[in-house]
């Protein structure tokens, strides 16, 4: 792809998210916001498993904080809390008076900066908590992977809290409007559009800075960047810090648009799910983070509403299809030189394999 | 019921869990020791076992069936592991997250697989009436204390396992041969070890045993398609305890966490204490993040 092209695509596909609600009919549009939120959280998951080296397979725990943060909000928005209003799951799980932890949430803005913060600050403290002792590669993903479990039975066991197996749906307004309009819902799609902007460049900006520098030479070889005198763990930590938070913010937005936030959507299948996007898609290429979640995603909305039991075949041949042949993702294809990139890689892995021995 | 005979209870539950985890953690801790990878699709060899042995009860009923049954799954979970090696594990092993990524599917496949052939809902698998009893305890300070055969049969089976894979790896030349790559795979080679071989025979010894576990599991409650999903988290966390490759890190391993997860559950619901055991891992490798035993080493990337 030439120079020129390059931002010929880029401009159109900008212009396109931009007029999709007027271009495409209401369902699509309620797909393609749901999926372009998703997009937000992929584009952590290229921050720290292609660019970080971090493999998560717990998104969806942060995705599940920022989600339940605002649906938290959203179930006491229109309740009188003084004279004792509960959200209706609570009526119905025979819960006496609204749990303290619940108040805090019926302020929007303290919840949109949960929404942010405490997947964000959860997110940090965990990884530093690992990253510190010098735990990292295929320990970490399987530590992640525990903590995607615990977190989604959790919240299944606690229904009287957090409306267990069903999660927290059916909600109505938010800021007094109503969010269930079709008018409505091209707003919120705009909204969920300039995130994914705002993110895409905010994460170029934040990978040719000296930081992303920095984050590869940790993923590439990280005692010798001890070696050089520098402490990897700070970049990591902050990595994954941010795409806890972008995480949190994709789960929101997401929650916004399904109008359901549950623990089906965050335990270990999909949170390994999310990964996948990213694999298709491109794990070093920012737009192939995007590119892969809309693909799978629609692919798999055609797929499993046609064929239930062929998807989950479809989704495991992805998984060994894309990782064994294309390291690189679709994006990956597009890349100028891709074919000595691609041989370049190969030897690298390689030695790196023979120093690990 | 007495205090003290439901606490050793729990204690003997916490061991008769533990040696569940074993089987299961066995062949990912070995396999992880020799190439540094992860098999995702662990979990389903599980399954594979449990599933086996559901079929060798259909063709061999009886009392003695299980017994049947334990051969056939170890080496059939034994030959399809064998196989996943061969396809899909050597071809990534050189990038360890790629590898759990393509297990990841090929776990993914095997579960729909069995969800086509046997139904999502699952199929029971009756214990022969020899494991029908329980050893109750009536008088003395442990009365009220049951003993499931079941439970028992578990134990002992564990023991077996480990003691036949404790011979095999110290007192033969095979064993010699795999303890030699997993100190110095380079140098192994160099003196005519066929490390790619090896690497294949660990990993389907591990899945054969992954595989006799599942016949076991078929014991205790149905076979579903997901059955394997819920051991496998906790035999990763023994993974993670156990340290590289150790036999001795893994059992100590899994009887901390059988046993952790066992006595946490007299205070705590199942759902709390699933947290609870992930926060005790997290806090365990600050203290020793390099788990139980560590193999002394000289190279810098573990």
């Amino acid at each position: 792809m030439t120079f020129q092209k390059k931002y010929i695509f880029a401009a159109a596909a900008i212009l396109f998210g931009a007029l999709a609600p007027f271009i495409i009919n209401p369902y699509e549009l309620s797909l393609l916001g749901r999926f372009l939120a998703l997009s937000i959280l992929a584009m952590g998951i290229m921050l720290t498993w292609g660019e970080a080296g971090i493999l998560s397979l717990g998104q969806g725990v942060f995705f599940g904080l920022g989600g339940y943060a605002l649906a938290m909000h959203l179930k006491l928005e229109g309740l009188n809390l003084a004279n004792g209003d509960m959200p209706d799951f609570m009526v119905w799980s025979g819960v006496s008076a609204l749990p303290g932890f619940w108040y805090p949430f019926a302020n929007p803005y303290f919840s949109l900066a949960c929404v942010v913060i405490v997947p964000g600050a959860f997110a940090a403290a965990f990884s530093w908590l690992v990253f510190r002792r010098r735990v990292g590669g295929v320990y970490f993903a399987l530590i992640t992977q525990a903590l995607a479990l615990a977190f989604s039975t959790l919240l299944i066991s606690q229904q009287a809290y957090t409306g267990g197996f069903n999660g927290l749906t059916d909600y109505s307004t938010m800021f007094g409007i109503d969010i269930t309009t079709e008018y409505a819902a091209r707003y919120i799609y705009w909204i969920t559009f300039l995130f994914v902007v705002a993110v895409y460049f905010f994460l170029r900006w934040l990978l040719a800075s000296r930081y992303g520098v920095m984050l590869r030479a940790t993923r590439d070889g990280e005692n010798r960047v001890r070696f050089l005198g520098h402490d990897p763990v700070p970049y990591k930590v902050v990595a994954f810090g941010i795409a806890g938070a972008l995480a949190g913010i994709g789960g929101a937005l997401f929650t916004l648009h399904a109008g359901v936030v549950s623990p089906a959507l965050v335990g270990v299948v999909p949170s390994i799910e999310m990964v996948v996007w990213v694999a298709v898609g491109g794990r070093n290429i920012l737009w192939g983070a995007i590119a892969g979640t809309l693909l799978v995603n629609f692919a798999k909305d055609q797929i499993s509403s046609a064929f239930p039991s062929l998807w989950l075949y479809g989704l495991g041949a992805l998984f060994i299809l894309a990782v064994s042949f294309l390291p690189a993702g679709i994006a990956g294809l597009f890349r100028p030189g891709s074919g000595e990139e691609r041989v370049m890689r190969r030897i690298l892995s390689r030695r790196k394999l023979s120093t690990a021995e | 019921m007495h205090e003290s005979a439901f606490l050793l209870g729990q204690v003997f539950n916490g061991f008769s869990v533990a040696s569940l985890f074993i089987l299961a953690a066995l062949g990912l801790a070995l396999s992880f020791g020799l190439m540094r990878v992860i098999n995702m699709a662990h979990g389903e060899m599980l399954m594979l076992g449990g599933y086996l042995a559901y079929m060798t009860l259909q063709i061999v009923p009886g009392p003695l069936g299980i017994l049947v049954a334990m051969p056939v799954a170890f080496v059939g979970a034994g030959i399809v592991g064998g196989f996943l090696e061969f396809a899909v594990i050597h071809r990534l092993s050189a990038r360890p997250l790629d590898t759990l990524l393509a297990t990841w599917g090929v776990s993914l496949v095997l579960q729909q697989a069995a969800r086509n052939m046997f139904g999502a809902i699952g199929v029971e698998v009756t214990a022969p009436t020899w494991l029908n009893h329980t050893v109750s305890i009536h008088s003395g300070f442990l009365s009220g204390l049951d003993l499931p055969d079941t439970r028992i049969f578990i134990l002992i089976v564990a023991a077996i396992v480990l003691g036949l894979i404790a011979a095999l790896l110290n007192k033969t030349r095979l064993g010699l041969y795999v303890r030699a790559v997993n100190q110095d795979r380079p140098t192994a080679a160099a003196m005519g070890v066929n490390a790619r071989l090896i690497d294949l025979a660990v990993f389907a010894l591990g899945t054969g045993v992954a595989g006799l576990a599942g016949v076991i599991l078929a014991l205790l409650g149905p076979v579903t398609p997901t059955v394997g999903q819920s051991y496998i988290v906790p035999a990763f966390l023994v993974v993670i305890l156990g340290g590289l490759g150790s036999l001795v890190g893994t059992t100590i391993a899994s009887l901390i966490i059988g046993l952790f997860t066992a006595l946490i559950e007299i205070f705590v619901d199942v759902s709390v204490a699933q947290v609870l055991l992930l926060v005790f891992v997290i806090l365990f490798i600050q203290i020793r993040p390099q788990g139980v035993i560590t193999v002394r080493t000289r190279a810098l990337e573990g």
